[in-house]
């Protein structure tokens, strides 16, 4: 199963490459990692999403808490929660017809056309993963030129927050 | 008080109470050299190889329950010191392990004696810090003997770049009294409702086990475990980390388990009803084949690291915290409980263990030409009253030196279990004969392990360290030399060591005494003389049967019932035993 896990860490040198070793090393798969300083700017927060059999999980979250410079760990999956990614696509609008179907396809997935230049677009869109999943498959292959996400991020709703 | 970076990295040892350091100079560390010159609280010891110095402090710590201290330089002084901090890590051993770093203007080029050793000591400590302004010194060497030293203990390191310790920028140096770190809360109470599910389990298992490890020895619990399992009258048995802390005479005690563990042991794991496993972690060399592990039993698992627990396998009542206190509270909840253990049970199932005993498994040839190993550990614990400080390397002569010295005390029993670091054994004996001046320190060992650190004989003469070396040689890596017998038609591919050196005079040359004893009848007038010799090193060169093997044995992929044993010691019971 796929599992968001989010982790408030003490924001100092070697942090990230404690919890990247962390996963190499036993062999634990990494989906996606971000991370970001939270409003306390000696705490950043890591989302990490990943899959496995609910000991995996399990043994992830332990061995995460046991990292003396992580404070806090929650699998926001477990309960009910909003996923974000953001993507950016540089797409080749050649000609008229092109440049109003990207414009239409934009507007159903609301998105947005951040840049123009020479017959360039970027589109940046926000949404789940799979929302992102469509919006690519929905494009002409060819006339993607690049395309950038940034990782999934998560909250819990309601309550629930990961602080100290 | 105004210091320097390398007075106050010296100040705070002084300030932590450290006796010892062992170290090894080098560049980066010169100005921390300099500092300790200055003074004479901290005393450096000067080993001969930084795996040296960092053995020395494990074993400083294992027989201590003090944090051992190492000091290193740069580059390859750092990267020499990480079988040392890996072999700490395994075993849950705190050291704090300070290493020199290059001038903080070069890191990151490359520069003469760079390593990045946060880096690569990252997978095999508990945690490890760079420090990068003097201010910080102090706080940070607090931080690392506290991290080390509580919850589940480990190596810390601290680089500290050589700039930071200029003799010539002094600041303020104040030593904090204690120290919090907000993401670092160890759990040291049980939780009483599990506690209370827990002893209910307990009273009411009909054969029931106590399966005790190194936890027990770390959170010093020995007297706590002993009053437990003498009080419910359950059978005991310890991980190779765990031995001395119920004592090995004790009455309950059913031997070691696991790979190399009593028949005994290991079908009593097998059969019973009920697992208390208190400060022990499931090793793969104690469960044997995880799908076969303790098919019949409910698990109560006592460990003050949560990730240890249901981490190999299902626990029923997972407890986390130090053992030392969930026992007391277990034994507070014993007194009030209304019920007592089910006496008839117990008796069929002692009744049943010691019919498992009777075919002793742990038999040996006595009557052999050759002398044996085991006869060599058994005469030692005669000559040494059982009551020495043992450390070991790695090998058949580790299993052998488990089995049958008969461990009574706690931290007495010195080896490296987790990694299994051949080369532990003689600097590991330096550590603890300095802790315990007045005590008797043997190194059992065999030929291949003693000379990956053979140079530290040079660092016991130095310090009068009258360490004693009983060395079992077989003239083979013998436990290669098993596994390739059984598993590899015995195809003995590099197991052999065609050129040993003279060992008697290599110990001459290095300052000591040393002797070869080669029959049998020889055995106890020679280790008698040599304990007699109280202030000198004494190197023993037993030759000793090149063939024997070490059993029981559970192979890879067996289960505990799938023993194999030597084939006088079937118990009477033939379906009691399969061999693997
Ligand atoms: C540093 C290291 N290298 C290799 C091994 C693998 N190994 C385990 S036991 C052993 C042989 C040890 O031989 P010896 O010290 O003579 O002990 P014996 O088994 O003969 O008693 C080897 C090579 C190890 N444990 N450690
Ligand atoms: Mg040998």
């Amino acid at each position: 199963m796929r599992h968001i896990i989010s982790v408030l860490i003490e924001n100092e040198a070697g942090a990230l490459s404690r919890v990247a070793g962390l996963f190499s090393a036993r062999g634990y798969n990494i989906e996606s990692l971000t991370v970001g300083v939270t409003e306390d700017a000696s705490l950043s927060r890591m989302t990490i999403t990943t899959r496995g059999s609910d000991n995996i999980i399990e043994q992830i979250i332990k061995q995460l808490n046991k990292l003396v410079d992580v404070v806090k760990v929650a699998d926001i999956t477990e309960g009910s929660h909003i996923e974000r990614e953001l993507m950016m696509v540089k797409v080749d609008a050649k000609d008229s017809a092109t440049k109003d179907e990207l414009q239409r396809l934009a507007d159903i997935f609301k998105g947005r056309i951040i840049d123009v230049s020479d017959d360039i677009y970027i589109i940046e869109l926000t949404g789940e993963g799979e929302k992102l999943d469509s919006f690519i498959n929905a494009l002409e292959e060819k006339i993607i030129i690049e395309t950038v996400r940034s990782g999934a991020t998560g909250i819990a709703r309601g309550k629930k927050a990961l602080q100290v | 008080m105004k210091l320097s970076g390398a007075e106050i990295v010296i100040q705070s040892l002084k300030d932590e109470g450290v006796e010892y350091v062992f170290g090894y100079p080098g560049g980066a560390v010169l100005h921390i050299y300099d500092a300790i010159h200055n003074q004479s609280d901290v005393e450096h010891i000067l080993v001969r190889h930084e795996q040296g110095a960092t053995h020395a402090a494990d074993g400083y710590a294992r027989s201590t329950g003090k944090p051992g201290v190492v000091l290193v330089t740069s580059g390859p002084g750092a990267t020499n010191a990480v079988t040392g901090i890996a072999t700490a890590h395994l075993d849950s051993i705190p050291l704090v392990v300070i290493t020199g770093q290059v001038t903080s203007a070069f890191i990151g080029s490359d520069a003469f004696q760079e390593v990045d050793s946060v880096g690569i000591s990252r997978p095999c400590v508990k945690h490890n810090f760079l420090i990068k302004r003097a201010e910080d010194i102090a706080d940070t060497m607090k931080k690392a003997f506290h991290i080390a030293t509580t919850g589940r203990p480990g190596p810390v390191v601290v680089d500290i770049p050589k700039d930071i310790t200029d003799p010539n920028i002094k600041i303020d140096y104040e030593y904090p009294e204690d120290i919090k770190i907000r993401s670092y809360n160890p759990t040291v109470q049980g939780n009483q409702r599990q506690i209370k599910k827990a002893v209910e389990l307990i009273l009411a298992a009909k054969r029931p086990m106590i399966y005790s490890g190194g936890g027990v020895v770390l959170s010093n619990a020995s007297e706590e475990l002993t009053t437990f399992a003498d009080r419910l009258g359950f059978p005991i048995t310890q991980t190779l980390m765990g031995l001395g802390a119920y004592p090995a005479s004790g009455k309950n005690f059913v031997g070691m388990l696991g790979m190399h563990g009593t028949y005994e042991a290991n079908m009593a794991m097998h059969e019973c009803d009920t697992l208390v496993a208190i400060g022990a972690r499931f090793d793969d060399r104690v469960t044997g084949d995880i799908e076969k592990f303790c098919p019949h039993a409910k698990i109560i698992h006592i460990d003050i690291d949560p990730s240890s627990i249901a981490k190999n396998v299902r626990v029923d009542i997972p407890i986390v915290g130090d053992v030392k206190h969930v026992l007391v509270d277990m034994s507070k909840e014993l007194k009030l409980a209304k019920t007592e253990p089910d006496a008839k049970a117990l008796e069929s199932w002692w009744k049943q263990i010691k019919k498992w005993e009777s075919g002793n498994c742990l038999r040996y040839d006595k009557n052999s030409a050759l002398i044996k190993p085991q006869f060599v550990v058994e005469e030692l614990h005669k000559v040494t009253g059982g009551d020495a400080f043992i450390t070991s390397d790695v090998g058949q002569h580790q299993m052998f030196a488990a089995q049958f010295y008969g461990f009574n005390k706690p931290r007495r029993w010195i080896n490296s279990g987790g990694l299994g670091t051949m080369g532990f054994g003689l600097p590991a004996a330096l550590g603890v004969q300095l802790a315990h001046r007045d005590e008797v320190v043997a190194c059992i060992t065999g030929e291949a392990s003693i000379q990956m650190c053979i140079q530290e004989l040079s660092t016991a003469l130095q310090y009068d360290l009258p360490v004693k070396i009983i060395m079992l040689n077989n003239r083979y890596m013998g436990m290669v030399r098993q596994w390739q017998e059984f598993f590899y038609e015995s195809r003995y591919s590099q197991s052999y060591m065609k050129a040993l050196p003279d060992f008697v005079k290599l110990a001459e040359s290095y300052g000591h005494v040393g002797m070869r004893i080669e029959k049998p009848a020889d055995v106890n007038s020679a280790l008698t003389e040599a304990f007699a010799m109280k202030d000198k090193l004494v190197f023993m060169d037993f030759i000793t049967d090149q063939t024997e093997n070490v059993y029981p044995m559970i192979a890879a992929g067996k289960g505990h019932h799938e023993m194999h044993l030597q084939a006088e010691c079937v118990p009477t019971q033939s379906s009691d035993r399969e061999l693997a």
